[in-house]
C-alpha cells in the first residue's frame, strides 16, 4: 500500500485527507494489512462464507400504516432545513 | 459499608423491605459521582432522571449508567465523537425503554471509544477514561466508562456493547461482571451501528446475581430489530445455582499462548481448579482457526463499520464543515470535509481499511476470505460444544495497561481482543468474572463461553464460582 493508494481509499471513503497526514495513514494501514494477510495461510476453497450467524432470513412484518416520527421531529435538530426538508450544498453544478 | 457499596441486588432488598427508599439511593449515587468521576472521568454527561418518588416505584429503581452509543430521547448521544456533537436522537433504544418502564434512573452516559473502535476508551472525544484500581491505567474498550463507572460504585450497574470484546475486556481490566449475550438475544434498536453481524448490548456489574438481574430486564425479540430471535426469555436468576457437578468444561488447547502474561495464566489455571473441585469435569479441546480470528475480524468489522459509518456525512445531524477553499464540488467537499474533521484517527482508520476490503479487485481477498474464516472459527465451536458445555479461557492476554502505551500502535492494541474475538464471530454468549489480581493489584478476568442462547449454563458455572471465591467483593480506594 502506497500513499496513491491511500489517497484513492480516502476519496472512496469521502474523507479528505491532507498531505501531511497520508504517510502515517499508509504506514498504520500498511501493518494492519500484512497482519491480515496471515490468512492466505488458511485454505479456503470449499468454504461457505458467513456473513451472520443467525438462522434469520428474510424477515417481513405485516405492511401497515402506524404512526411515524413526525416530519418537525425528525427536523428539529437539521443542520440546516429548508421547507420541510434537509438543507444540503449545491449538489449540481 | 456506604449504599453505593452494594449490588443492585442487594439494593432491591433493602427498599422492599423498606429500610431505605429509591430516592436514598439515587442521592447516594449522584453524590459518589461527584467524589469521584473527577478522577476516574467514566461519565461524559449527566442526566436529570430521578427515582418515581411516588404512585409507581418501578421494579428496578436502580442507578445505571449507559454507553454514550444507544439513544436516549432528547438527551445528546455522541458515541464520543465530534461528528455527532448535538445530536439529540427523537426517540429510545428498546433498552433504555425497556430500564425505563423498569423505574431504572439512568444517571449518565458513559465513556467509550469512539464509536466503539478501540480497547482501551482512549480515543473518545472527551478524552480517556481512567481505571480505578490505578488511575495511571486504561479500563478498557470499548465499553471503558460503562466498566470504570461500576467498579467506582458510581453507578450499582451499566449497559454497554460488545463486537469485538468491549464489554468482556473492559469488565476484565475493572474486576467487575461483563456478559456478551447471544447475538439476537437483546435488541439493537437505538444502538448506534459498528459491525452490524457482530454488534450485541450486554450488562456490566458488580456480581453475577445482578448480571442476571439485568438481562432480565433487556432481553427479548422487538419486531423493530430484525436480527433480534424470538426464542422465550427464561428466568435467569433461576441458574444461579451453587452446583456444577456433572458440568463439562472445555479448555482450549491453544488458548495459553505466547503474549499471555504468566500472572494471567496463573490466575487461570487457579480458576480452573476451583471449578474442577466443585464438580465439573475439565477437558482440553481444540480451536484451531482461533488465532485467524484478529485478522478475520478487522477484515469484516471495518467493512461492515465503513458501511455504517457512510450515513454520518453532514446532511442531517451533528457536525457539518466545510474547506476554506474549495477542492472538488461543493456537496463533496462538505462530505470530505465534514468526515476529516468529525471523526478521530482510529475512526478513520477504521473506514479507510473496510473501504479497502471492499472495494474492487480486493474483495475476494480480504472480505471473502474473512467471511470464510469466520466459518472455520465458528465451526470450531460446533464441535468443541459436541463434547462440553462451557469453554473456559483467560478473557484478556494482560492486566490493564498504561494510559498511552498502545495509542501510537494500532495492531498491538488490536491483540487485547485475541480471546474475546472468537465468541463475537461465532455470535455465541460469554461472560468475564473477576479471577484474581496481578502483583500491582490489577485485576484478572476469567472468559467462560457457550452455545448459543445457552447464557443459562454460563450463569450457573459463574455462580458457582464466584460463591467459591471472594474476588469480586474486593473494591478500589479511590479516597
Amino acid at each position: 500500500m502506497n500513499k496513491n493508494d491511500v489517497r484513492y481509499i480516502a476519496g472512496l471513503a469521502r474523507i479528505h485527507v491532507p498531505e501531511d497526514e497520508l504517510e502515517e495513514f499508509t504506514k498504520n494501514l500498511e501493518n494492519i494489512i500484512s497482519y491480515v494477510d496471515q490468512l492466505n495461510e488458511l485454505n479456503v476453497e470449499n468454504i461457505e462464507p458467513t456473513s451472520h450467524v443467525s438462522h434469520l432470513k428474510n424477515v417481513y412484518r405485516p405492511d401497515q400504516v402506524k404512526p411515524s416520527l413526525p416530519q418537525q421531529d425528525a427536523l428539529k435538530f437539521a443542520v440546516e432545513s429548508y421547507q420541510g426538508s434537509f438543507k444540503v450544498p449545491r449538489v449540481i453544478e | 459499608m456506604n449504599l453505593y457499596n452494594l449490588t443492585a441486588h442487594e439494593l432491591l432488598d433493602q427498599i422492599k423491605s423498606g429500610q431505605i427508599s429509591a430516592v436514598d439511593v439515587c442521592l447516594a449515587f449522584r453524590k459518589r459521582i461527584v467524589d469521584v468521576d473527577g478522577k476516574v472521568k467514566a461519565l461524559v454527561r449527566l442526566t436529570q432522571d430521578a427515582p418515581h418518588d411516588n404512585g409507581c416505584p418501578g421494579l428496578f429503581p436502580i442507578p445505571i449508567a449507559i454507553k454514550d452509543n444507544m439513544c436516549i430521547r432528547d438527551v445528546e448521544t455522541t458515541c464520543c465523537s465530534k461528528i455527532l456533537k448535538g445530536f439529540r436522537p427523537p426517540y429510545n433504544a428498546t433498552v433504555v425503554e425497556k430500564i425505563i418502564e423498569q423505574g431504572g434512573v439512568i444517571l449518565g452516559q458513559a465513556n467509550m471509544d469512539e464509536f466503539a473502535f478501540g480497547s482501551s476508551c482512549e480515543t473518545s472525544c472527551y478524552g480517556p477514561t481512567y481505571n480505578p484500581w490505578d488511575l495511571k491505567c486504561v479500563p478498557g474498550g470499548s465499553s471503558g466508562g460503562s466498566a470504570a463507572s461500576v467498579a467506582a460504585d458510581e453507578v450499582a450497574w451499566a449497559l454497554g456493547s460488545d463486537t469485538g470484546g468491549s464489554i468482556r475486556q473492559p469488565a476484565a481490566f475493572c474486576g467487575i461482571v461483563g456478559l456478551k449475550p447471544t447475538y439476537g438475544r437483546v435488541s439493537r434498536y437505538g444502538l448506534v451501528a459498528f459491525a452490524s453481524s457482530l454488534d450485541q448490548i450486554g450488562p456490566l456489574t458488580k456480581d453475577v446475581h445482578d448480571c442476571a438481574l439485568l438481562m432480565n430486564i433487556i432481553s427479548g425479540y422487538d419486531q423493530r430489530d430484525s436480527t433480534s430471535v424470538n426464542v422465550p426469555v427464561p428466568d435467569y436468576t433461576a441458574s444461579l445455582i451453587k452446583d456444577v457437578k456433572g458440568l463439562r468444561i472445555g479448555i482450549p488447547k491453544e488458548c495459553f499462548i505466547e503474549g499471555l502474561n504468566p500472572e494471567v495464566e496463573t490466575s487461570v489455571r487457579a480458576a480452573i481448579e476451583v471449578l474442577k473441585k466443585t464438580g465439573a469435569s475439565v477437558v482440553e479441546v481444540s480451536l484451531p482457526h482461533t488465532k485467524y480470528a484478529v485478522a478475520a475480524y478487522y477484515i469484516l468489522a471495518t467493512a461492515e463499520a465503513s458501511s455504517n459509518l457512510a450515513r454520518f456525512d453532514g446532511v442531517r445531524h451533528g457536525l457539518r464543515a466545510q474547506p476554506s477553499t474549495p477542492r472538488k464540488t461543493p456537496i463533496v467537499d462538505m462530505f470530505e470535509e465534514t468526515r476529516y474533521r468529525g471523526f478521530g484517527a482510529e475512526a478513520k482508520r477504521r473506514i479507510m481499511l473496510g473501504t479497502y476490503s471492499l472495494s474492487s479487485g480486493y474483495y475476494d481477498a480480504y472480505y471473502l476470505k474473512g467471511q470464510k474464516a469466520r466459518t472455520l472459527v465458528k465451526d470450531d465451536f460446533d464441535k468443541a460444544f459436541e463434547s462440553v458445555d462451557i469453554i473456559v479461557t483467560p478473557t484478556a492476554p494482560t492486566t490493564a495497561f498504561k494510559v498511552g502505551e498502545k495509542v501510537s500502535d494500532p495492531l498491538s492494541m488490536y491483540l487485547s481482543d485475541i480471546y474475546t474475538i472468537p465468541a463475537n464471530l461465532a455470535g455465541i454468549p460469554a461472560m468475564s468474572i473477576p479471577c484474581g489480581f496481578d502483583r500491582n493489584g490489577l485485576p484478572v478476568g476469567l472468559q467462560m463461553v457457550a452455545k448459543p442462547f445457552a447464557e443459562e449454563t454460563i450463569f450457573r458455572a459463574a455462580y458457582t464460582y464466584e460463591q467459591n471465591t471472594t474476588w469480586h467483593t474486593k473494591k478500589p480506594v479511590l479516597n
